[in-house]
């Protein structure tokens, strides 16, 4: 069994209103540094499966297929054995 | 001729578009039970309004994936027109039969008003009944809705006079203040290069009466009846 955790973004050139929003806030509550923010989504599936490979390659069909948007979304993810 | 209501779990404006087309223009419709993949007594399908499984994911990303949808593309290739109306044109552009995507409006608020749309191509099926350069007024109600897609699909949509509608002033002014949502080149609404697919965030169904502050969404309903 394994654990995938999908992290997904909008692509650099895609306008974040969003990310300006949260790094306003933060700027008001102090956090001066913040140069940039971005904000994106996290996935945890639980995929039945025992081979590594096998498991990655189905991931990446579900990222590309459903869980991203390709024209306006990166993905990336990891897997754990659980 | 008949039109289809595709209906999917969470779609809300389903009967205001039977009302623009049945009771007001007096057209055949049926509601399409988004399960359901015969499309062969319809001549033109509606993908219409709402929040197609409560928009979970990104809007239309999970009714893309539903049974009518391999229909509406063989539809589509058949060159039958297919309009797909707020959630609709997410649902098109999810599908890939439109370019490009809808993304959260720049203000982040939901807007619910009404808009001025600049008829920017009257050649299309779709638009044949309104006057070059026309300026439409009908309601927007959405919080996803500002049109991206990258340069090079902009300048393709731009080349092949595939924007539709653009949001403008009252006088047809393309400007930044009359653009409610951060639409890249004020798109309000596009069609696929062959022409048969539009897209368009603003509700032409609620813009049916006089009685609603305008009927100019006739406009439309009209040209695809004079069409076929």
């Amino acid at each position: 069994m394994y654990l995938a955790k999908v992290y997904i973004s909008l692509k650099p050139t895609v306008n974040d209103p969003q990310g300006l929003t949260i790094k306003g806030a933060l700027y008001n509550l102090g956090f001066t540094s913040v140069e940039d923010v971005r904000a994106g989504k996290y996935i945890e599936i639980r995929i039945e499966e025992n081979d590594l490979a096998e498991a990655q390659q189905q991931v990446n069909e579900m990222c590309h297929k459903l869980l991203a948007n390709p024209v306006i979304e990166n993905y990336r993810f990891e897997l754990e054995e659980v | 001729m008949k039109f289809g209501i595709v209906v999917f779990p969470g779609t809300w404006s389903d009967r205001d578009c039977y009302y623009a087309l049945n009771d007001v223009l007096g057209q055949e419709v049926d509601y399409i039970w988004h399960k359901e993949t015969d499309l062969s007594k319809y001549d033109c399908i509606i993908l219409p309004g709402g929040f197609s499984y409560g928009d979970y994911l990104r809007p239309g990303a999970i009714a893309r994936f539903s049974p009518v949808m391999a229909s509406i593309e063989r539809f589509v290739c058949q060159d039958r027109l297919v309009i797909g109306i707020c959630n609709g044109f997410q649902v098109l552009c999810e599908a890939g039969l439109l370019p490009g995507a809808l993304l959260r409006n720049d203000h982040l608020q939901y807007r619910c008003q009404r808009v001025q749309l600049k008829v920017e191509n009257n050649s299309s099926p779709f638009t044949s009944q309104c006057k070059g350069e026309q300026v439409l007024r009908m309601p927007i109600s959405h919080y996803e809705g500002r049109y991206y897609a990258d340069d090079v699909t902009l300048a393709e949509l731009e080349a092949n006079n595939c924007v539709v509608f653009r949001y403008s002033t009252s006088t047809g002014d393309i400007t930044e203040a009359a653009n409610p949502n951060g639409s890249l080149h004020n798109i309000a609404g596009i069609i696929n290069k062959k022409g048969n697919v539009l897209g368009m965030m603003p509700h032409p169904e609620r813009a049916c009466e006089p009685i609603l502050g305008s009927n100019d969404g006739n406009l439309i309903w009209e040209s695809i009846v004079v069409h076929l």
